[in-house]
């Protein structure tokens, strides 16, 4: 992150970051710690409120930017890539975090996620994975086990391999790429500012269980570990490291040194310059 | 004796350099002091596909296409019945055939028209680097009387990157082909031009719609291709980044659309354009744009439809899904360009209205004005720029109020970067600070205020062009609205009385502007080029038409032509 987007800010606290809004998520929902550790990362940035902007699309975890007190953007379903990468692309100067599901990123998003991560415009995605949708009252996501038979729309189980988002993010060329688990909200809120700090597009996926419609994940918390390497800036090294992940392990998997995109425009002409090419 | 107008088609394969000749038989005509308007068919190849560049000439601005085709040269006659329909003619034209391509097709021979035999093929040929295309130049250009100096201006100016010998080799093209014609007397001279006074322009309507973007204060566009709206995204990628703005190439038109509106939520005016299947692919984030009242522009260059449809021809039957394709009670903006030039200003105009409203406007070009080039007189110079009412006093300590309801609708916002004006913009519906909300009172007031602000603007004189009276009267909107206004004033000229009005708001319709315009009429023609009509139904949603009603509604790619609205005004006059 460039050092000029940090203001100096008469120091706020991970309350300063949270708006007066009670969120609609169940009691015991992951998302309330990824909510934390998100205010938490913001203040140890010490990112001003007004600079920075919350972007999401459709889903209990997208609802999160009216929670926060920064500027917020709640667009439609599958498309807060999009939206975000326009307002990074406009407006350069400002810190951008987008948010969201498994379902918003992976199955209706799934397109701008490939293409968020080859074009590695400067910010940074926090997927909150709880392989189910939440809203809709719990349908199979791209990353629900194929035979999870719960859903009353698929009650033979999706039938079809879940995708692995971190896989998948190094696949497609994500340049810093981390997994975290909402059960420890201090780890998840380190991540994000590595995320923020680290030029390019970043990916942290957070396992955030669903405790209503898939409670056996409140099992996750005996699940998850470490993931035992050091973070490296090699996508290659990275991409074979994963192969022999199990999906719970935690950590940074890529940080790397891709130039994020950020093309930018000089004015040399005038429109009256412009005007003249049109003259017979 | 000279002719007023002219109008020809240039004809041939893909490779045969049609439509590098049209645009400079229309420069070289600009050059001498004519105004003219040229205008594509082809197919759908990319390369090698039947071509032809349609070209009318006249002293006088041409906004739409000639009645019937004066002159056709066809440089081969390779699947031309795929478009002969588009090539009325009569036993007055003229058609100029190569020999050695084999017979002019029945379809076309069938008008009586003249045949002449050219031998272009055998011409170029004996000339080293000779190309077929300068040749027929040459005959054209001589034929309506174009002065040699008028296309050695452009020679230089459209082949110069290619070589010395390039150059040459098209002038004596031009001669040879300028030579052979010389004596034919067709009778094809246009009038010698009128002194030009005042600064003309050469522009396709993409290229005026991207200008006009850029007048209005654009910087950010988010581009994906598509027919026959890509020159626009491809004339404003260079030009945006020349005036400190950014195009970005998106990965379809759902990120295209979404971009903008995440772009225009940073307060950066912005911009895309699409076509009928891309404008389809939009609406729901439109609906996002109206719903958290961010500004946003698109313009839909419209092509045949429905689904793929008719890609490279032109029809204006994206009016209902403009107009009516968002869920929900989604009040936005829909304006069109009245011709090619008025491209600009519409877009220019609804960037502002856009910006000014806070809210989704669509602009519907359509393929025939898009991708058409015409000379024209440079227009006035517009004073509409982006402009959106900020909030003050942000450093109250109160919470800001983002959707605050206001009486005229519009509530004044802040963007990122204001300290103390944080606020979650939101597709959800909403309470004055923008907190989601499912309550009545919330959603009641939201509603009356997003309509409210677009009823309750004074659009002043531009929602309509509206010219002569009488009490019969023509009502139109885009591309028709050239051809309706040649049949209005060769009427006029007659000594008929006839009214044209033009719509160019066509959301909101204003009932009580439309009524004034209309007002001691007794019948009305309505004109479009839809197969459904749906310009006439539109209107007769909002507006009781006075007196007697007929419709003139054709689908493409036929334009419609000055005749087609000349014979169905002649049936009610």
């Amino acid at each position: 992150m460039d050092t000029h987007l940090v203001e100096e800010v008469a120091a706020l606290t991970p309350g300063d970051y949270k708006s007066d809004v009670k969120p609609i998520w169940c009691p015991g929902c992951g998302d309330y710690s990824v909510l934390a550790a998100v205010t938490r990362a913001l203040a140890n940035m010490g990112l001003a409120r007004h600079n920075t902007a919350v972007v999401s699309g459709i889903g209990c975890s997208s609802r999160i930017p009216a929670y926060t007190s920064c500027y917020g953007f709640h667009g439609v379903h599958g498309r807060s890539l999009a939206a975000a990468s326009g307002l990074k692309l406009a407006r350069p100067d400002l810190t951008v975090l987008v948010f969201g599901g498994d379902g918003d990123g992976f199955s209706i998003g799934g397109n701008h996620f490939l293409h968020a991560c080859r074009r590695n415009v400067d910010m940074t995605y926090v997927v909150m994975d709880n392989q189910v949708y939440g809203m809709t009252k719990g349908q199979a996501s791209p990353t629900t086990e194929a035979d999870w038979c719960e859903s009353k729309l698929t009650p033979e189980g999706p039938g079809v391999n879940p995708i692995q988002p971190v896989s998948l993010a190094l696949a497609c060329g994500a340049n810093f790429v981390a997994r975290g688990f909402s059960g420890d909200p201090n780890e998840v809120a380190r991540l994000i500012v590595e995320g923020v700090r680290h030029p390019g597009f970043s990916v942290i996926h957070v396992l955030s269980p669903c405790v209503t419609f898939r409670p056996e994940q409140r099992g996750w918390k005996s699940t998850v570990h470490p993931y035992g390497r050091q973070p490296t800036d090699d996508p290659n090294e990275a991409m074979r490291a994963v192969l022999e992940d199990d999906g719970f392990g935690l950590g940074i998997f890529l940080a790397g040194n891709r130039r994020p995109f950020a093309p930018a425009g000089t004015a040399v002409k005038t429109i009256q310059q412009i005007e003249e090419g049109f003259a017979v | 004796m000279a002719v007023d107008s002219v109008t020809i088609a240039l004809v041939g394969s893909g490779g045969a350099g049609v439509m590098t000749a049209g645009q400079m038989l229309l420069d070289a005509a600009a050059q001498v002091g004519w105004y003219g308007l040229m205008s594509r068919s082809s197919g759908p190849q990319i390369r090698g596909g039947e071509a032809a560049a349609l070209v009318r000439l006249s002293p006088k601005p041409v906004e739409g296409p000639g009645d019937r085709f004066d002159l056709i040269i066809a440089f081969d006659w390779q699947n031309v019945e795929r478009f002969a329909a588009e090539l009325p003619m009569t036993a007055e034209s003229v058609i100029v055939t190569d020999p050695s391509q084999g017979d002019v097709p029945a379809v076309l021979a069938a008008s009586g028209a003249r045949i002449i035999e050219l031998p272009i093929k055998e011409l170029a040929g004996k000339i080293p680097g000779g190309r077929v295309n300068m040749v027929g130049l040459g005959a054209v250009a001589s034929i309506v009387g174009l002065p040699r100096a008028g296309v050695d201006a452009v020679i230089d100016k459209a082949l110069g990157k290619k070589g010395e010998g390039a150059v040459k080799a098209s002038a004596a093209g031009i001669d040879a082909g300028a030579k052979e014609v010389a004596g034919w007397g067709l009778g094809l001279e246009l009038t010698a031009p009128e002194a030009r006074t005042g600064i003309r322009w050469n522009i396709s309507g993409n290229e005026a719609a991207g200008f006009g973007a850029l007048k209005a204060g654009v910087k950010f566009c988010a581009a994906y291709p598509i027919t026959p709206a890509t020159e626009i995204l491809e004339w404003l990628a260079p030009n945006l980044a020349r005036t400190g703005g950014l195009l970005v190439q998106a990965e379809d038109e759902l990120a295209s659309i979404n971009m903008i509106v995440g772009a225009s939520f940073g307060g950066v005016p912005s911009i895309t354009a699409t076509a009928g299947p891309g404008l389809s692919l939009m609406t729901e984030a439109l609906g996002l744009a109206v719903a958290s009242e961010t500004p946003v522009v698109v313009v839909d260059v419209m092509r045949g439809g429905p689904s793929t449809g008719i890609p490279t021809k032109s029809e204006q039957s994206d009016l209902n899904i403009a107009v009516n394709g968002l869920h929900g009670d989604a009040p936005h903006l829909v304006v069109a360009p009245t011709s090619i030039a008025d491209c600009l200003f519409t877009t220019q105009w609804a960037v502002h209205l856009a910006e000014a409203l806070q809210t989704a406007c669509i602009v519907l070009s359509d393929q025939s004005m898009g991708q058409s080039r015409a000379v024209v007189d440079k227009p006035a110079d517009q004073p509409f720029k982006a402009q959106r009412l900020l909030a003050d006093g942000l450093d109250s300590g109160e919470l800001f109020k983002r959707y605050a309801v206001t009486g005229s609708g519009v509530s004044p916002t802040a963007i990122p970067g204001m300290p103390g004006g944080e606020h979650t913009a939101d597709g959800l519906e909403h309470s004055e600070r923008g907190l989601p909300s499912s309550q009545s009172s919330d959603h009641h007031k939201q509603l009356d205020k997003r309509l409210r602000k677009l009823v309750g603007h004074d659009y002043g004189i531009h929602w309509a062009d509206i010219e002569g009276d009488g009490d019969v009267a023509v009502l139109t909107w885009g591309s028709a609205t050239g051809p309706a206004r040649e049949a209005v004033a060769r009427l006029t000229a007659a000594g008929h009385k006839v009214r044209l009005v033009s719509l160019r708001l066509l959301s909101p319709v204003k009932p009580e502007l439309v009524a004034e315009a209309l007002k001691g009429v007794s019948r009305v023609l309505v004109v479009e080029q839809t197969h459904g009509a749906q310009f006439h139904k539109h209107i007769r949603a909002h507006v009781d038409l006075p007196g007697t009603v007929s419709v003139l509604s054709q689908p493409g790619p036929l334009p419609i032509r000055a005749r087609d609205v000349q014979q169905a005004l002649a049936s009610i006059l």
